[in-house]
């Protein structure tokens, strides 16, 4: 792929290194972006402050900075800890990311791994954070993260099931569970007729785009569903242990999973890295100018900080649910309304 | 706004009655969790030893004197000036409330009343004082639930109280403006119109916080229905403040006793609740801020001109004799029993805090509730805890 | 001034007589009789009243169930010794100062070296009442914990601070101070370590402000 854009041959362990570097760039970069322009600065104009100004022009190096004191800083664990499991538990919960980001399309050769069974991959792979978070919290040895962690058990856990059923709607409507199609069935589609800017599911699939986003603020435990952290009443639920770089591996993860769901969001009901208004026709991915693998990511970008922003205004928004409250919420609301969805679609789908 | 009915009432009641007292010896199994004392949620150095059954409360006692600092005892050593810049500190966010009482007790054991402009500027600053205590309250009972925005929206608005207090006193926490006869000083020019600008703001203030934290679904969820107190347990337990009058209670010391305050030269209604839950707390507070506004704004405009010290002697004696007063402090019911011998300082000053009482109910009432309802209790009951150890 | 103690009223010459305290105390009196030993009224301010110790619970039953004192404001106890160490401001090179050492109690008096205090409020009627008794020499007396709950806390304290023991009350032990502490902070025999440990300085010269004369008449 590079090489055709390149017109240069390149030797295949040549592409394998070029892939290695493209996926951890595009796993710290989403991690970054969300970090300094949500965190540091959003954040901090929706609670009338600045943010970090003093690092770099604007707190623009803050994010430096803030790698730097993490990594200088002293790796304790605690005495009666499980080694082992303490110290491979944040791998794991950087790991799903990993798994998650190669399945997502970025251009139309611009992707890792064309699944076939895109979508089942990326919903079953995003559990592999739950083992992680367990792992976690029981390792610390310590009252605060076992509770953080069995709440986060359950939590994430029960949040899997409205994710899989809000997906399913698109999965309907655009007839494959293939990402690379589901892009190209949005662009190719028309909305009574006009074709400016494709078919992208969220208008059809508004209630399934809500659901989704409610279960992804679950699954990556930010507020109103972040009782495993839980601030101020277990200090830092199953990451109070951790200090140096395997925090910094958690905080990665963290925003880094929450960039990777977006990108998943974007691809699944704002039409992936697709633009609007574009020159050349949409009838198969052959179709499509090989210009969109450079420009592609920037879309996906774009539209992934969209996204991205909708999950973080509502962390900063909105106190925590208790942890009953939170399963209610799950099984009562959220599972209902997305079979409700399902149903929908599906007959909709047949009449039109 | 739905109100918790009899019947919930009586089986909390009930059970609350039905195991009366848990032997500590006889607990075999569950969790022991520490709260505190190092811990983001107790407002200071308050340790909960909770006793739990995997999420559930089976006991918790609150373990205090963390921040002992023996006041009574150092009260017996110091001259009456003295006192006054000592019991500043002992509820630190409404300080120039602490030393009022204490000022009044002195003032009617000497027979003297100060003049009425400063009567009606220490009732001004009292007020402050509350809105600063309580506005800080609002914002950081956001915290307490999860909401990290309001707690900025509060310290930036409670700024310009502090700044009023500044200007006026000198120092932004602890005045130690009130002397025995009077105040130190009489107010800077301008101090008048600064005020009533920063009490508009503060309206405001409170409007966006109902807007944000009140309003939301997910904090009425978190506190509707949360730890009850009935009428009859929060006045044997001396529940005071706005704790009582959220359990129905209508009791304000501003109104009921006669003082010699500025309280009944304006026009202001006390505010209860029927429900006595968490939010029922929460709800009675902000309207509390509000009408404090309101008093400091009709205080502004009806200032008395004259002086502000009445005749003392430098040196003062307090004759001899005993005198208890208190008054509706930001956290509650505060008062100082002052026994006097005749000397410079007091003989025995006894100071009844507010947050004391507050708390002893703690373990009656979080027997049952779940881990995350024990910060919603707390941060509802609100406690400084200079005010619970002095 | 006023008065130390007396029975009845006692009133400073302009104010009238407070018929609600008065009212107060006959009615207490009609139902303890003469377990009530002193009172002491300033009308249109406070009332305290000492009983016997022996019905110090009885007391609080009445108040609570007769007189609808519902609401519990604290208990305390002090302690009337003067201190030998005065007010900490002696210079420890200087001889040791002659100091009056008589215990005087204040008002409605007594006889014992510790009085328990406390004090009744009634929501409805918004007055309260102090109350004071002897503690005898067996420094215990009965618990007010099975009639007001929130005296639990109260008596904790007062046991750690004045080493009075309450019969009935069922989790006697330190509110503040360490399991392992020795003695009672608040009697007066008990130095106060701070000065024991550094010595008064002395008073300080204190220059008059600028402005004002340094006589004994304090300005504006």
């Amino acid at each position: 792929m590079i090489g055709s854009l390149l017109s240069v041959d390149i030797p295949y362990w040549g592409q394998s290194l070029l892939r290695a570097l493209g996926g951890a760039v595009a796993v710290l970069l989403p991690a970054g972006t969300i970090v300094y322009v949500f965190l540091f600065k959003m954040m901090s104009f929706m609670q009338s402050r600045l943010g970090p100004m003093e690092a770099g022009p604007f707190g623009s190096l803050q994010l430096v900075a803030e790698v730097g004191k993490w990594l200088q800083k002293e790796d304790l664990h605690p005495e009666r800890a499980d080694r082992f499991l303490f110290k491979s538990a944040p791998l794991v919960v950087l790991l799903s990311t990993f798994f998650l980001v190669v399945a997502v399309p970025f251009g139309p050769d611009a992707i890792f791994t064309d699944f076939e069974n895109g979508v089942l991959y990326v919903l079953a792979v995003s559990s592999i954070s739950v083992i992680g978070i367990l792992m976690a919290g029981w390792a610390s040895a310590n009252k605060y993260s076992l509770l953080g962690g069995l709440r986060a058990a359950g939590q994430l856990i029960a949040y899997e099931l409205p994710m899989v059923l809000a997906v399913i709607g698109v999965v309907i409507q655009a007839g494959t569970m293939n990402l690379q199609s589901i892009v190209v069935e949005q662009n190719r589609g028309e909305i009574f007729g006009w074709s400016g800017i494709g078919n992208p599911y969220i208008l059809t699939q508004f209630v399934g785009f809500l659901v989704f986003m409610i279960a992804v603020q679950a699954e990556l435990t930010q507020a109103p569903f972040d009782m495993p952290i839980a601030e101020s009443e277990l200090v830092a639920g199953y990451m109070t242990e951790y200090s140096g770089f395997r925090f910094l591996i958690f905080f990665i993860a963290e925003f880094a999973t929450a960039g990777v769901f977006s990108l998943i969001a974007s691809t699944m009901f704002l039409g992936g890295w697709g633009l609007p208004w574009s020159w050349f026709d949409w009838n198969s991915l052959d179709d499509v100018h090989s210009v969109m693998n450079i420009v592609g990511p920037l879309i996906m970008v774009t539209k992934m900080m969209l996204v991205a922003f909708l999950i973080m205004w509502a962390r900063f928004s909105y106190p925590r649910f208790r942890e009953d409250q939170l399963q209610k919420f799950a099984w009562k609301v959220l599972i209902p309304v997305a079979l409700l969805n399902i149903a929908v679609t599906s007959i909709l789908k047949v009449a039109f | 706004m739905t109100m918790i009915d009899e019947r919930r009432q009586l089986s909390y009641i009930a059970a609350q009655a039905a195991d009366a007292r848990v032997n500590v010896e006889l607990e075999t199994e569950g969790m022991t969790l520490n709260i505190g004392p190092q811990h983001p949620a107790t407002h200071g150095t308050l340790r909960i030893i909770a006793r739990l059954d995997g999420e559930q409360v089976v006991w918790a006692e609150p373990s205090a004197g963390y921040m002992h600092r023996g006041y009574e005892k150092l009260t017996e050593v110091r001259s009456f000036p003295q006192v006054t810049a000592l019991i500043n500190r002992i509820d630190w966010l409404g300080s120039f409330a602490n030393e009022v009482p204490f000022i009044l007790a002195a003032e009617r054991l000497m027979e003297i009343e100060a003049p009425p402009r400063a009567q009606h500027i220490r009732t001004i600053l009292f007020e402050l004082s509350r809105i600063a205590n309580v506005g800080l309250f609002l914002g950081d009972l956001g915290v307490q639930l999860g909401a990290i925005t309001p707690v900025f929206l509060a310290f930036r608005d409670r700024e310009y109280v502090l700044n009023l207090i500044e200007a006026a006193t000198g120092g932004r926490f602890h005045p130690n403006f009130d002397r025995i006869g009077g105040l130190k000083d009489d107010l800077p020019k301008g101090w008048l119109d600064d005020t009533r600008a920063a009490m508009v703001k503060l309206r405001r203030f409170c409007d966006e916080i109902e807007d944000l934290l009140f309003g939301n679904e997910i904090f009425q969820s978190r506190t509707r229905g949360i730890g009850i107190i009935p009428k009859e347990i929060a006045l044997q337990y001396g529940l005071s403040g706005a704790n009582l009058r959220a359990s129905g209670v209508d009791w304000d010391l501003r109104r009921d006793q006669t003082l010699p305050m500025a309280w009944n030269k304006a026009d202001w209604k006390v505010w209860t609740h029927p429900d006595g839950d968490c939010f029922a707390r929460c709800w009675v507070r902000l309207q509390e801020v509000r009408e404090s506004t309101k008093i400091v704004e009709q205080l502004c405009d009806t200032i008395p001109s004259g002086p502000v010290m009445a005749k003392v002697p430098r040196i003062i004696k307090v004759p001899e004799g005993e005198a208890w007063v208190s008054t509706e402090n930001p956290l509650g019911e505060m008062g100082y029993y002052v026994v006097s011998k005749g000397d410079t300082g007091p003989f025995r000053v006894k100071i009844r805090s507010a947050s004391f009482n507050n708390i002893s109910i703690t373990p009656w009432l979080l027997k049952g509730v779940l881990v995350p309802d024990i910060i919603t209790i707390l941060a509802s009951l609100y406690f400084i805890l200079g005010d619970i150890d002095r | 001034m006023s008065p130390l103690s007396s029975t009845g009223e006692t009133a400073t010459a302009e104010l009238g007589s407070d018929h609600l305290r008065e009212a107060l105390v006959d009615r207490l009196r009609a139902s303890i009789g003469d377990a009530l030993e002193a009172s002491h009224l300033v009308p249109g301010s406070d009332v305290w009243v000492r009983v016997r110790p022996d019905a110090w619970r009885t007391t609080a039953m009445v108040l609570r169930n007769e007189l609808d004192m519902d609401y519990f404001c604290y208990l305390s106890a002090i302690d009337w010794m003067p201190s030998p160490y005065g007010r900490g401001e002696d210079d420890p090179s200087a001889e040791p100062v002659e100091r009056d050492d008589s215990i005087r109690q204040g008002y409605t008096g007594g006889s014992s070296r510790f009085q328990m205090l406390a004090r009744l409020v009634s929501s409805t009627q918004h007055v309260g009442i102090n109350l004071k008794a002897d503690v005898p020499d067996s420094l215990s007396i009965e618990s007010w914990v099975p009639v007001y709950a929130g005296a639990n806390w109260h008596e904790r304290e007062t046991w750690e601070m004045f080493g009075i023991t309450f019969a009935g009350h069922p989790d006697l032990r330190h509110m503040y101070l360490p399991s392992e502490f020795e003695g009672f902070p608040l009697r007066k025999d008990f130095p106060l370590l701070a000065r024991m440990v550094k010595p008064w300085p002395g008073i300080v010269d204190v220059e008059p402000m600028p402005g004002v004369a340094s006589d004994d008449e304090g300005g504006e």
